[in-house]
């Protein structure tokens, strides 16, 4: 490796973790946006993911690669157990009840020695780095890349469109909504285990509210008409913060100002298209 | 009425909350004929709709569309079963373009090659539409919108093709636009159920017709007989 790259990784590692990540973060709440859900317990799946991964290779010295598969199951198995009886919400009522999962999960983890308390977990050993992250990422967004454009994303984003209709033309509503929570959980809790083996140091206070609301602002901010424009999203502010350091007291005012102005300007995100359009061909088939 | 039912409905009660809104209602639509459900704002029809497409669970009664209970059943095991819905207020998916939202429309087909065949007679009927492809429906027209749910609605080649105020909101001449192209449908041997408040219109076009007043059937019978009846000519007709 050249040096001034290895300077750079080592100066700027946490960051550049942070922004694999938080782009994972992104894509998990995509899959929830993109079908028209509003999901905020995005946080909270990535601290089931976090403590199972921490637990598992702390307690039990499991495998990495199953500590993985471990912590994609295990939120998904809670995104069932919530999506089941919270399927029939939507809009505003599906986000705080997912509010109030994450936050009955943050409790959870104050109050169990098991967890650490409120101190958390340390001594994690560093078993991720930016190969993992940045496989996993690259791994997400070409599959979400071939779903957008398939037979189920056209469903996805009829519902985002309008429910009432997608349903009248015959998608399974309930199934797309529950699976779309799952998936969305596992890979939010992939984030969080990965994010977990590079800090080597988990408190509850990382899967809170103000981390669902940060989550959720990646995709917003980018856009939900692709799966590249939530990542773009977390990129955009997971870099701001950094960038603004130089204003001190008042980078967080600048960054929420930033956030305010492109949601007023850009309600549909930075990058507006929309993957899979269909050509007009005369007589043309659609896939 | 004459033919095989192709729905029959009997005693279907439907509500929301504490309150029912249809008190047991009896439906007959016979395969190939046009029916009309007409009323005043607010007297049920379209929680009828509702009922019918599996978007509301009946509290009573039943359901039987070609021998299979339908009532209970969630809205897209009904779709599957060929009723569709073409929704009040023209749902068409806006930000999409006119050759997706008819491409959704046949979203349980998995045969490209009738879907291409199904869009051609769809384009055939609408000219309008084909002339517009590629722009996204939100930039069409009230009526131009109201023909492309139909035109969605018709993409999945249904069975039974339940119209829901395809009147609503449009100009004079679109309305009898709409109309000319259900009595194209009818000809062409469809079944459709029309909700209306366009009472006039409705009769014209349909075989049946049933007048729903605060959640019960108050009249019913053919539709030439029913548009003569003096109560829906002094309420409906503005006679």
């Amino acid at each position: 490796m050249p040096a001034f790259l290895d300077d750079f990784l080592f100066t700027y590692e946490s960051l550049v973790h942070s922004l694999g990540v938080n782009g994972l973060l992104a894509l998990s709440m995509y899959v929830v946006l993109a079908m028209g859900q509003l999901s905020l317990g995005q946080a909270a799946f990535m601290g089931i993911g976090a403590y199972t991964s921490a637990l598992l290779t702390l307690n039990v010295g499991a495998p990495f690669p199953l500590v993985l598969v471990a912590v994609m199951i295990t939120p998904a198995l809670g995104a069932l157990i919530i999506g089941a009886p919270t399927l029939r919400l939507s809009g505003v009522y599906l986000a705080l009840a997912t509010i109030g999962v994450g936050e009955m999960l943050r409790l959870l983890y104050i109050n169990t020695p098991l967890f650490g308390g409120a101190l958390g977990l340390s001594g994690i050993p560093r078993l991720a780095g930016i190969i993992w992250i940045y496989g996993c990422l690259a791994v997400g967004l070409i599959v979400f890349v071939f779903v957008a454009r398939s037979r189920v994303g056209r469903a996805m984003e009829a519902m985002r469109e309008d429910e009432l209709a997608a349903g009248a033309i015959g998608v399974n509503l309930p199934r797309y909504k529950l699976g779309g929570l799952v998936v969305s959980a596992a890979i939010a809790g992939l984030a969080g285990a990965l994010d977990a083996h590079v800090s080597s140091f988990i408190s509850p206070a990382a899967y809170g509210f103000d981390a669902a609301v940060t989550i959720l602002s990646f995709a917003l901010l980018g856009g939900i008409g692709s799966p590249f424009g939530p990542v773009l999203g977390a990129i955009i502010l997971t870099l701001l913060p950094e960038a603004l350091r130089p204003l001190q007291d008042f980078r967080l005012v600048v960054n929420g100002l930033i956030i305010v102005l492109a949601v007023l300007f850009m309600p549909r995100g930075l990058l507006a298209w929309r993957m899979g359009r269909l050509a007009a061909r005369p007589g043309g088939a659609s896939r | 009425m004459s033919g095989a039912a192709l729905l029959e409905v009997s005693g279907l009660t439907l509500g929301y909350g504490r309150s029912d809104v249809i008190k047991g209602v009896d439906l007959r639509i016979a395969s190939g004929a046009a029916v009309t459900l007409i009323g005043a704002n607010g007297a049920g029809k379209t929680t009828i709709m509702r009922g019918l497409s599996g978007l509301l669970k009946p509290r009573a009664g039943s359901i039987v569309f070609d021998g299979h209970r339908i009532d209970g059943l969630p809205g897209h095991r009904v779709a599957r079963l060929g009723v569709i819905q073409s929704p009040e207020g023209r749902q068409v998916f806006s930000n999409l373009t006119i050759a997706e939202n008819l491409a959704l429309g046949a979203w349980l087909l998995n045969d490209a090659r009738e879907e291409a065949r199904r869009r051609e007679g769809v384009l055939a009927r609408f000219p309008r539409l084909a002339e517009r492809l590629d722009q996204s429906a939100g930039s069409l027209s009230g009526g131009e919108q109201q023909m492309l749910a139909i035109g969605r609605a018709l993409m999945s080649n249904p069975r039974l093709l339940l119209l829901d105020e395809p009147s609503l909101g449009l100009a004079p001449l679109f309305i009898e636009e709409i109309f000319r192209i259900i009595e194209d449908l009818k000809r062409e041997g469809r079944t459709i159920l029309i909700v209306e408040q366009n009472a006039s219109a409705a009769l014209d076009v349909a075989d049946y017709a049933y007048v729903l007043q605060s959640g019960v059937i108050e009249i019913e019978g053919p539709a030439a007989q029913v548009a003569a009846d003096p109560r829906v000519v002094a309420a409906y007709l503005g006679g």
